[in-house]
């Protein structure tokens, strides 16, 4: 479905009448190859519009970034391609997406996940809070600021994912050493090898007096 | 990801039910091995029972013993500050595992079920028995480098994940399951099983059964156990040999002992033979070396994991050093 999905535009109406246009113009037979039985019983029948239905999304309440979201999903969507693509939240970043290196990190209910793992209708109810979340107005957060001040990145496709880690990790009280800084931000990959700078700046506000 | 149906389950009892009327439904906790599994097709069940809402994230002292209920998060058992004054070595094992993200979403019940994670289940264009029965093991004459040294079979040498398991069989846990039938308490060494002829098989619930707990009988190890791992880089990677080790030391003599090893098997493999070698004996590297002979013998290499004879007792002798303090 990935490939269907490419060159859609991240608005949910766009995003749900693109689906339904593909559903339309591909094959019966198409559909039943990618669906499960539930579409092969509706093309069985003929009922052509109505494969689309078995598209057809579930309602989620979350709150994202303080702001309350009622979504259209389906089952398989993870949270991080319904921040992306249908939020157009792309500060939250896909890596490997198969949980291996945490670029994908936000916060539900306080707590340090990966959203690349976490599907969608399985979050109702929750907050999330994203790297878009985490300033106040322009104001940024202590931790983004201590980024930039101990240079904690070079290309920066995994900061997001470092940022929200980090802070995570002094609320779970898990940065009171260098040695547990590094072993409790192992989740979170930098190919450029930024670790050194990293655990100085996540040092920095540690000790600036975020709470753990 | 194939397209699935979702349901929410309110009680166990849904949830059992839900999976006995449907043979291709799966229970989904915290997700992190099962989305993964269907995003690369490994798994596709058509059907997912969510039991988030289902009261078992408890973890209470009960008449001599400790129970976690099956939604604990592996983060939330290894941070409890019952599990770390009784079990630390449950702790210890849970925080050598995964990352801090994946601990805070995976459950208890879910680490027990995780599958293997031998490259050649996860790759769909290339054999495997366990993924598809009959079709061959990649990985026998593969590389195998990750792989068993024992109770294999010509059918699989994969190794079972999880480092929560190896400190859980050690420790003498106890799994309750429920199904269509009511509960049923399972050994934590009978829980998973050795590949055989059916390597699709992991354990030994039945498709209509969930895990509701897992309980720990209190025992005299908290003062004198360790976790060791070793792997590829210093965190958040799979195995190739951790040990569990727990001893009970009266002055200088071992008065009981638990060995359990990970990487090493398709389950999590327990040294019996090795802990009565330890019984009565002092606490001293020697007693340990010895032990860890005994615990080696059996274990067969294949072209890549040789290695695993030789780190095996080494890991053994460390950890059960850590244990007893000599370090």
């Amino acid at each position: 479905m990935d490939k269907n999905k490419s060159n859609k535009k991240p608005e949910k109406e766009d995003h749900q009448e693109s689906r339904r246009d593909f559903l339309k113009a591909s094959s019966i037979l198409t559909a039943i190859a990618v669906a499960p039985a539930t579409v092969a019983k509706a093309a069985e029948y003929n009922l052509g519009e109505k494969i689309s239905a078995a598209f057809e999304t579930t309602p989620v309440n979350l709150t994202i970034n303080g702001a309350k979201k009622q979504l259209a999903v389906e089952p398989r969507s993870t949270l991080l391609d319904v921040l992306r693509e249908q939020l157009n939240l792309t500060g939250t970043k896909k890596g490997c997406d198969y949980g291996q290196c945490g670029a994908c990190t936000v916060h539900v209910n306080g707590q340090r996940v990966l959203s690349c793992l976490s599907l969608v209708v399985m979050q109702e109810g929750k907050e999330v809070t994203t790297i878009e979340g985490i300033a106040k107005g322009d104001e940024l957060h202590p931790m983004q600021k201590a980024f930039i001040k101990h240079d904690g990145f070079q290309c920066g496709y995994c900061t997001p994912g470092q940022i929200m880690s980090g802070i995570a990790c002094i609320n779970e009280g898990h940065a009171e050493t260098k040695e547990d800084i590094k072993e409790f931000m192992s989740g979170n990959i930098c190919r450029c090898g930024a670790y050194p700078n990293i655990v100085k700046a996540i040092q920095e506000v540690k000790n600036g007096g975020q709470k753990s | 990801m194939i397209q699935f149906q979702y349901e929410r389950a309110s009680t166990a009892q849904a949830a059992v039910n839900a999976l006995t009327n449907n043979s291709n439904a799966k229970i989904i906790a915290g997700g992190t091995n099962l989305v993964d599994l269907m995003k690369r097709n490994v798994m596709a069940p058509n059907k997912l029972i969510d039991i988030n809402a289902l009261p078992l994230r408890e973890i209470r002292q009960q008449d001599g013993k400790i129970s976690i209920g099956a939604m604990a998060l592996n983060s939330q058992v290894a941070d409890d500050k019952l599990i770390m004054e009784k079990h630390p070595l449950l702790s210890q094992a849970l925080n050598a595992g995964a990352s801090a993200q994946i601990r805070n979403m995976a459950s208890v019940g879910g680490n027990i079920m995780q599958r293997t994670r031998c490259h050649y289940f996860y790759d769909t264009a290339l054999p495997c028995n366990k993924r598809e029965p009959g079709s061959g093991c990649g990985a026998l004459e593969g590389m195998n480098r990750m792989h068993a040294v024992f109770g294999t079979s010509e059918q699989c040498i994969a190794v079972h994940p999880s480092d929560m398991c190896i400190a859980l069989v050690a420790l003498d846990a106890t799994v309750l399951v429920a199904g269509p039938k009511g509960e049923r308490r399972i050994p934590f060494e009978e829980f998973h099983r050795l590949p055989g002829n059916q390597p699709e098989k992991d354990n030994t619930l039945q498709n209509n059964e969930m895990i509701l707990s897992v309980e720990i009988p209190d025992n005299a190890f908290s003062k004198n156990s360790h976790y060791m791992k070793i792997r590829d880089r210093a965190s958040y990677a799979f195995a190739l040999v951790s040990v569990a080790a727990a001893l009970n030391i009266d002055g200088k003599v071992i008065k009981e002992a638990r060995l359990a090893m990970g990487g090493v098997a398709h389950k999590p493999w327990r040294l019996k033979e090795a802990e009565k070698a330890l019984v009565g004996k002092p606490a001293t590297e020697e007693t340990f070396r010895q032990a860890a002979e005994i615990a080696m013998q059996g274990a067969k290499a294949y072209k890549h994991n040789a290695f695993k004879l030789k780190l095996g007792p080494n890991v053994i002798v460390e950890a059960l050093k850590n244990a007893a303090g000599l370090v």
